[in-house]
């Protein structure tokens, strides 16, 4: 089995309300040095042995991501 | 006519806008969402809801459910089509219109009255006026419209902007009248040939005089003239 971690944030220049929402919070609550919060998604997959990247990377772009508004970034998962 | 309505597991809707068709003297049935057969009906009609559980994001897996495949032949042939609510982020999914639909601005789900100015009406789906004041109900998560600022010219240039928000007098507020935050106030548009529309507010709400406002009638009373004059 190999694994693949997958990160999914917003484009840059979308706006991500509960990004925005949490930055305020952290400012109101004296993190005065918080200047961005930026909130996305972050998927475990489990796939068969031999599952190329470009494979991984065609499932973000048909369905785990929208490719309008959010970009995806693959990590294969080192077994320890 | 006879409207097609999609029922996809999730869909809240559906009944709703069978409803508003038999009032206004149409014929409506429902088509489930595995089904690939979808003759028999003049225009689709994707409800309202939350299918698919809204996961992954509203609208990702229905647009891949088997009766997609054809609702999407079907538009290209241009058969008219609509999604309200939900179904606006299907097609929106399923690269039917253009843009997304984001968490609305605030955070919160918003169910309320909206004001919505008619903008165009080269749209099959909606003939009246522009400049036309709507009083339609919106009820959702993720209506907060986006576009890249190309998509948006061109929406604007090809007149496929068809409903705004606005306040009760037709004006729109210096800080956007969209409740949910959406792009330049939009609410609903349609693809270039205006056969596709997508909308967030629900028409279907406001067609039956027991409820008051029959406002939303205007939508499937356009479409019907509309395939009346083509037959």
């Amino acid at each position: 089995m190999a694994r693949f971690q997958i990160f999914v944030t917003y484009k840059k220049g979308i706006f991500d309300p509960p990004g925005a929402t949490a930055e305020r919070a952290l400012v109101s609550l004296g993190y005065d040095e918080v200047s961005s919060v930026k909130i996305g998604k972050f998927i475990q997959l489990e796939v068969a042995d031999g599952t190329s990247e470009e494979r991984v990377a065609e499932m973000c772009g048909k369905l785990l991501a929208n490719p309008v508004i959010e970009d995806f970034r693959i990590e294969p998962v080192e077994e320890a | 006519m006879r409207f097609g309505v999609v029922i996809f597991p999730g869909s809240n809707c559906e009944q709703d806008v069978v409803h508003a068709a038999e009032v206004l003297g149409h014929e409506a049935g429902y088509i489930w969402h595995g089904d690939t057969d979808i003759s028999g009906f003049d225009a689709i009609v994707l409800p309202g809801g939350f299918s698919y559980g809204d996961y992954i994001r509203c609208g990702a897996v229905a647009r891949f459910s088997p009766v997609m495949a054809e609702v999407i032949r079907f538009a290209e042939r241009g058969g008219p089509v609509i999604g309200i609510c939900n179904g606006f982020q299907i097609l929106a999914e399923a690269h039917l219109l253009p843009g997304a639909l984001l968490r609305n601005r605030g955070l919160k789900f918003i169910c309320t009255q909206t004001t919505l100015r008619v903008e165009e009406n080269s749209c099959q789906w909606m003939d009246a006026t522009p400049g036309t004041l709507l009083r339609i109900p919106i009820n959702h998560n993720e209506g907060n419209y986006i576009c890249d600022p190309e998509t948006l010219e061109r929406l604007q240039g090809n007149g496929q902007i068809v409903l705004r928000y606005c306040e009760a007098d037709g004006s729109r507020a210096e800080g956007g009248s969209a409740p949910n935050g959406a792009l330049d106030d939009i609410a609903g548009i349609c693809n270039e040939r205006g056969n596709v529309f997508g909308l967030m507010p629900h028409p279907e709400r406001v067609v039956d005089p027991a409820v008051g406002i029959t406002d939303g009638a205007v939508v499937f009373t356009s479409i019907a003239r509309r395939l009346a004059e083509v037959v």
